[in-house]
């Protein structure tokens, strides 16, 4: 009963830690960045915000399929297959949340005053320390507002699992799936109880996002 | 001594400009940077600092090279003996006043010299506090103390006291006297304000368009008609009414309203806002002491 919410809950765990390694220094980057490309960056990372899943999902599924060349590759050398597993769910959980990282994170970092990092390099501090002791404790309500929208936009995502997982049992069948599945078999109870926990879930988050405390700017 | 050669291509909001400075400041002078916004004053500072790097040219300070285009050196901000004080002083808000100073020390046991800093600036009662917490003039004491931790031989201050009410205004200008004094700096500050120059610095240079223009004693710079023998006060007309068949003119000088009757004659010359200066002819003004 309890497995595939749990599923959701370790996918989008495993996916906001990996967006926050890789989120917060790319989010940086672009704040400071003056690159003519910009923008290009800026309008990938964006696009799973406004591109229909199954669109994602559909090139996803292309592109791990063994028989073309990105899983063919991975299948030859690695020996891995991401079409329908685990692993194969969260590349695409990363990829399809990661403007919920860096848009609040990336605008955290261009509301710093820039005399901020200026003051600490003149004051003999290197960029590291400038970097992980000075600007990312001043970006906390960013940070957390991307923690917490990756989470949960991962928790709802359903047409790109739904695509490349398979919804096989235990591996990739995720909460929003199970929903689906209970629904297909006129199963309303079991679907009423995965929608419950997932609308109270979605209300805790809202209700912690909107908290005076933390009300940061999202975009 | 301190020889900078500088030259930097800026794109400002008045177009292109050359930004192009030479010039040589020698140890423990009080340095006043002065000029129109936009005349590349801020970016010069950053300069020197390392922030912004230049596009020709060399800085030398006394026996090192901070920067020298041709030889290939640039020293980063973090090894130039520099403090620089930003004009929204740059404090960092997740620290309390004692933890801005203590972050930057470079030698982490020398904590006895952060207490003489928070004791010199009158911070040490508010050691503890978070710096997001103070007024602004407290601010301004922090980024200050913050900035000699580092026991800096240059000391860059970009418009320090501009945010500051009079009053604290004067009382900051007397700290920074001390300061420079106390601690043998060279400093560059930027100003606007034609007293705080008069009360700070020896040495006064105008920049306009990303050149010097002028360069001297701020005596030379600001009353270079000065005739001896005459009182001379500058200030800015505020206002001018007529009243029968003279003027009163309301004058501006520091923080200092002065109302002084003029002829038509001499009205008809002014404009609200000029700057002008007040001349006695009188051989010998009374001085009176009103406080010790």
């Amino acid at each position: 009963m309890w497995e595939p919410l749990l599923l959701s809950f370790t996918l989008s765990l495993i996916t906001t830690a990996i967006l926050l390694v890789i989120g917060v220094p790319l989010a940086y980057w672009l704040s400071q960045s003056k690159n003519k490309l910009k923008p290009v960056f800026e309008s990938v990372i964006s696009l799973p915000m406004i591109l229909p899943p199954s669109v994602l999902g559909f090139y996803l599924l292309l592109a791990f399929s063994p028989n073309n060349f990105f899983g063919k590759f991975l299948d030859q050398y690695f020996s891995v297959r991401l079409l329908f597993s685990f692993e194969g769910l969260i590349i695409a959980s990363v990829i399809y949340s990661l403007p919920f990282m860096i848009h609040p994170v990336q605008s955290g970092f261009q509301n710093l005053s820039p005399s901020l990092k200026d003051a600490a390099y003149t004051l003999g501090i290197s960029p590291r320390k400038t970097f992980f002791r000075v600007l990312i404790p001043n970006i906390k309500p960013a940070l957390l507002t991307g923690i917490v929208l990756t989470f949960a936009h991962t928790v709802g995502e359903f047409g790109v699992v739904m695509m490349i997982g398979g919804n096989i049992p235990g591996v990739t069948k995720v909460a929003s799936l199970a929903i689906y599945d209970e629904v297909e078999s006129m199963n309303y109870d079991a679907a009423n109880f995965y929608s419950l926990v997932l609308l109270a879930l979605s209300f805790v988050i809202l209700l912690f996002l909107f908290n005076k405390k933390w009300k940061t700017k999202i975009f | 001594m301190f020889e900078i050669q500088l030259s930097k291509k800026l794109h400002s909001a008045q177009g292109d400009m050359l930004l192009d400075i030479d010039l040589q400041i020698s140890e423990k002078q009080f340095v006043a940077l002065y000029g129109k916004s936009g005349a590349g004053k801020t970016t010069f500072l950053k300069m020197l600092a390392g922030i912004t790097e230049p596009d020709k040219g060399r800085i030398i300070a006394g026996k090192e090279t901070w920067f020298d285009k041709e030889k290939k050196i640039t020293l980063s901000p973090q090894k130039r003996k520099i403090g620089f004080v930003f004009q929204d002083y740059a404090l960092f808000p997740n620290m309390s006043v004692r933890q801005n100073l203590e972050f930057v020390l470079p030698d982490k046991k020398n904590k006895n010299f952060v207490d003489e800093l928070l004791e010199i600036t009158g911070l040490a009662g508010l050691a503890n506090t978070s710096v997001t917490t103070l007024s602004g003039g407290q601010q301004q004491r922090v980024a200050l103390a913050r900035a000699l931790v580092k026991q800096p031989d240059l000391l860059l201050l970009d418009e320090p006291l501009s945010s500051l009410d009079n009053e604290m205004r004067l009382k900051l200008q007397d700290e920074l006297i001390k300061i420079h004094k106390h601690f043998g700096l060279t400093t560059i500050m930027i100003s606007h304000d034609t007293s705080e120059i008069y009360r700070l610095a020896d040495t006064v240079i105008k920049m306009d368009f990303g050149k010097i223009v002028q360069q001297g004693s701020p005596d030379l710079l600001f009353h270079n008609h000065q005739i001896s023998g005459k009182v001379q006060i500058a200030g800015q007309l505020i206002s001018l009414v007529q009243n029968d068949i003279v003027y009163i003119a309301q004058i501006l000088s520091g923080n200092n309203l002065m109302k002084v009757i003029i002829t038509k004659e001499e009205a008809e010359q002014l404009n609200i806002g000029d700057s002008v200066l007040i001349v006695s002819k009188a051989f010998n003004p009374s001085v009176i002491k009103y406080k010790a």
